[in-house]
């Protein structure tokens, strides 16, 4: 059924917050273990891909990567969502900034993954006569710092424009690792 | 529980021995049209003008009379107060007030800049807005940001009290106006994605001491319920209605929130107001119907008891907060003269009903395009009466499902932006929104003062319509129905205001300040402001000539995505041009811009 009603190949891998909870809520959690993610192409640039999903740079700053028919990693389809779910009351659709936030997926066509990190663990201040801009420190609220890289990656493939303003509609398999991962994070039971 | 209820009717009786008349002060200022005393226009909220110096037939020649730039570059809600000869002009965080001397072109009397902890900023849903000041008894009120309510002199600017409403570590702020009632001022508070369990609470209006406090949900006793007298649509409430309603202890962090418009009738003593969306987004976190969120109180102005109830959506899926006006009037119904309550519901449906007993009249959509309910059940012997009939394709109970193509999106067919109503033409003059969105609720955790959302939405214009986001309605509230609609390109989140000189006013996200015949909806007149208006427009007259006043300014909910500009996912990338970003129209500003037609 859920097949039906997202529209798209799920390829019976759930998404990650209804895993945690997959039990009570009588997800079919068997069909987690189904994994048919078709063989991907090869990374290009040197990314390589880890147990989790994940996929890094050589110089270990995690990327996106889309194969030609335009499945996304699991890293940049996750950071979507969750960047929806946190950023967006502020920073716009799509990483499209508001009239009050900076447009992110510009902001990271310069920006390095370290000053990413830090802005968002640790908020950001602006305020003097022309702007009243306040970022929070989101360091303590595991819905965002749990999925870090997640929306990291997602707003990098955004700014290097390798992901349009639609919603990812196809995308690789999450991982056993990545849920036990988050599991950890959140710091419930595997 | 029941010493608090019998305290609180004990105080009922105190009022009918000392009549209030503590306000009789604003009540004169409301009934001058020369004057704006309260944000609302009036009691009833009908944003009504009896001036009809500027009418249909010269509104054309109006012109820019004067202006004043507030020196804040963020959303500017709500509208200015004027007062005698003096403006009052208030601004989005920090909260400035100005007092401008009409007699004087404008000069500022007294300027007033609270010191406010900027990190209230960031636990501001949706922008710092702030719609506006209220004024009793030589008295300016501003409830700041960070829900510190201060009371100052109206003539210096002097603070005489002040008193702290919320916490914004907890993820508690303030949007709203405040409302002065006899000896009162009534107070609502924000944070329904923090998990706040919100409230209205009264001030006393000389001490600034809190008078009563009433919670949208929890124990009867801290919601000022009384099982036995308070009713849902003619029938008591019962024990613990909003605790029955909930499972475990989520009520606790529960929304509700209180930041919308109140109205008051001085003839049933009766404040209304709605609640807003329960906390979280995710409905599969919070079983049952989530009671009384979503919902239209009455309470008594005195003790804050709860005459009547109606939640209109219960265990809400799409964010749609109750919290816009209720506008009071009174009409004929079926050849009947009936004391009417109409609200123009986020959800898309038009209620109207009998403000005295909380009687449902009237629920219709007033857009086409709403969706997610084909009807509100208004069979009185239904087991769901008063419930929304919902459309299970648009329902989005299950986590990490993308449910489609929902109309009204959460924004609402209608937000905070105040609907005007004339009793010339007795129809309702309504700001709407037409747009639609897809949702995925997920699983969120709580920690205090931290977003608790629990949802991703994409929100596009409304499809297989004329390809814009907002409409500018008349309503006629007994019959359910639209009258006349005007296509915008953009939402219009701009508070009308209706004359007696046959005009209605409205602002558009653009910038434009308009002017429609309201009998026709014909356009009378534009002119475009430096800013786009989601303030509200007033109307004044000074020295025998009317002035029409609105704040510029865009921002707000309407400065997230729309300044990047909506997609329409069923339309394809190359539609986007006929969406093109509201950062195409205009630019950032503040500014306040007056109009006159010329002698």
């Amino acid at each position: 059924m859920k097949n039906k009603i997202r529209g798209w190949l799920v390829s019976g891998v759930l998404p990650a917050s209804a895993l945690l909870l997959g039990l009570s809520l009588m997800v079919p959690v068997a069909a987690v273990a189904q994994d048919a993610t078709a063989a991907a192409a090869a990374p290009e640039g040197g990314k390589t891909k880890d147990e989790l999903g994940k996929y890094t740079l050589p110089d270990g700053t995690p990327t996106y990567f889309i194969q030609p028919d335009g499945t996304i990693d699991w890293y940049a389809y996750s950071g979507y969502r969750r960047y929806h779910a946190e950023c967006h009351v502020c920073h716009g659709p799509d990483g499209m900034g508001s009239s009050y936030a900076p447009a992110l997926a510009n902001s990271l066509k310069t920006m390095s993954y370290e000053k990413f990190m830090e802005i968002v663990v640790n908020g950001k201040r602006e305020v003097n006569s022309s702007q009243n801009q306040v970022m929070p420190a989101f360091g303590e609220n595991n819905n965002v710092m749990c999925y870090l890289d997640d929306i990291y990656i997602y707003l990098k493939a955004r700014a290097d424009g390798a992901l349009d303003r639609v919603r990812p509609s196809k995308r690789e398999d999450k991982t056993k690792a990545y849920t036990a991962n988050e599991n950890q994070c959140f710091g419930r039971p595997g | 529980m029941r010493k608090v209820i019998a305290a609180a009717l004990m105080s009922v009786a105190a009022a009918y021995a000392w009549p209030a008349v503590a306000n009789d002060g604003l009540m004169k200022i409301i009934n001058d049209p020369k004057q704006w005393g309260i944000q609302t226009g009036d009691y009833a909220n009908t944003r009504y003008s009896k001036l009809d110096k500027i009418n249909a037939g010269n509104v054309g020649k109006m012109q820019v009379a004067w202006g004043f730039s507030t020196g804040v570059l963020r959303g500017h809600e709500g509208g200015p107060l004027v007062i005698g000869d003096i403006m009052y002009v208030h601004t989005p965080f920090p909260n400035i007030v100005y007092a401008l001397d009409l007699n004087n072109e404008g000069r500022i009397m007294w300027k007033y800049e609270p010191k406010q902890d900027p990190d209230v900023i960031p636990v501001m849903c949706c922008d710092t807005v702030n719609r506006g000041l209220a004024y009793a008894d030589g008295t300016i009120f501003l409830h700041q940001a960070d829900t510190k309510l201060v009371a100052l002199d109206a003539k210096t600017g002097q603070e005489k009290w002040s008193a702290i409403n919320g916490d914004p570590k907890k993820g508690e702020t303030n949007t709203a106006t405040v409302m002065p009632v006899k000896d009162k001022v009534i107070v609502g508070i924000s944070g329904g994605e923090f998990g706040v369990r919100c409230h209205v609470t009264a001030y006393d209006m000389k001490s600034g001491k809190v008078s009563w406090r009433a919670y949208s949900m929890g124990p009867d006793d801290e919601m000022l319920m009384d099982p036995e007298k308070t009713t849902v649509l003619g029938k008591p409430v019962g024990k613990d209605s909003s605790l029955k309603s909930w499972e475990g202890d989520q009520w606790k962090i529960g929304g509700g929130c209180t930041w919308g418009w109140y109205s008051y009738d001085p003839e049933t003593n009766l404040v209304y107001y709605g609640s807003g969306n329960p906390s979280t987004w995710n409905p599969s976190q919070r079983p049952g119907d989530n009671k009384w969120s979503m919902t239209i109180f009455a309470r008594d102005a005195d003790t804050g008891v709860a005459k009547w109830v109606y939640q209109m959506t219960p265990h809400d899926q799409w964010d749609y907060d109750g919290v816009n006006e209720m506008i009071l009037t009174d009409q004929q119904v079926n050849g009947q003269p009936r004391k009417l309550l109409t609200h123009f519901d986020r959800n898309g449906f038009g209620y109207t009903l009998d403000r005295v007993t909380g009687e449902l009249l009237v629920a219709e959509k007033f857009d086409p395009a709403v969706n997610w309910a084909s009807k509100i059940d208004m069979d009185k012997s239904s087991p769901t009466f008063g419930r929304p009939l919902l459309v299970k394709q648009y329902q989005t109970l299950e986590e990490d499902v993308n449910t489609k193509g929902i109309c009204p999106a959460a924004l609402g067919t209608k937000d905070q932006q105040p609907a005007a109503f004339s009793p010339k033409t007795n129809l309702f003059y309504v700001p709407t929104n037409h747009v639609c969105m897809d949702y995925e609720p997920f699983r969120v955790s709580y920690t205090a003062g931290q977003p608790y959302v629990g949802a991703t939405l994409s929100m596009f214009p409304a499809p297989n319509s004329h390809g814009g986001m907002g409409n500018f309605i008349a309503w006629d509230n007994t019959k359910g129905k639209i009258v006349w609609s005007l296509p915008e390109p953009f939402s219009v989140w701009s508070g009308a205001l209706a004359t007696a000189g046959d005009v209605v006013f409205y602002g558009t996200l653009e910038g434009y300040l308009k002017a429609v015949d309201a009998k026709t909806g014909k356009e009378l007149y534009k002119f475009k402001t430096p800013s786009g208006i989601i303030g509200n427009v007033t109307t004044y007259e000074h020295k025998g000539k009317q002035y029409i006043a609105v704040l510029s300014g865009v921002g707000g909910w309407a400065g997230i995505g729309l300044a990047a500009g909506l997609t329409d996912p069923n339309a394809g990338l190359g539609a986007v041009g006929g969406y093109a970003a509201l950062s195409n129209y205009t630019n950032l500003g503040g500014q306040l811009t007056v109009f006159a037609v010329p002698d």
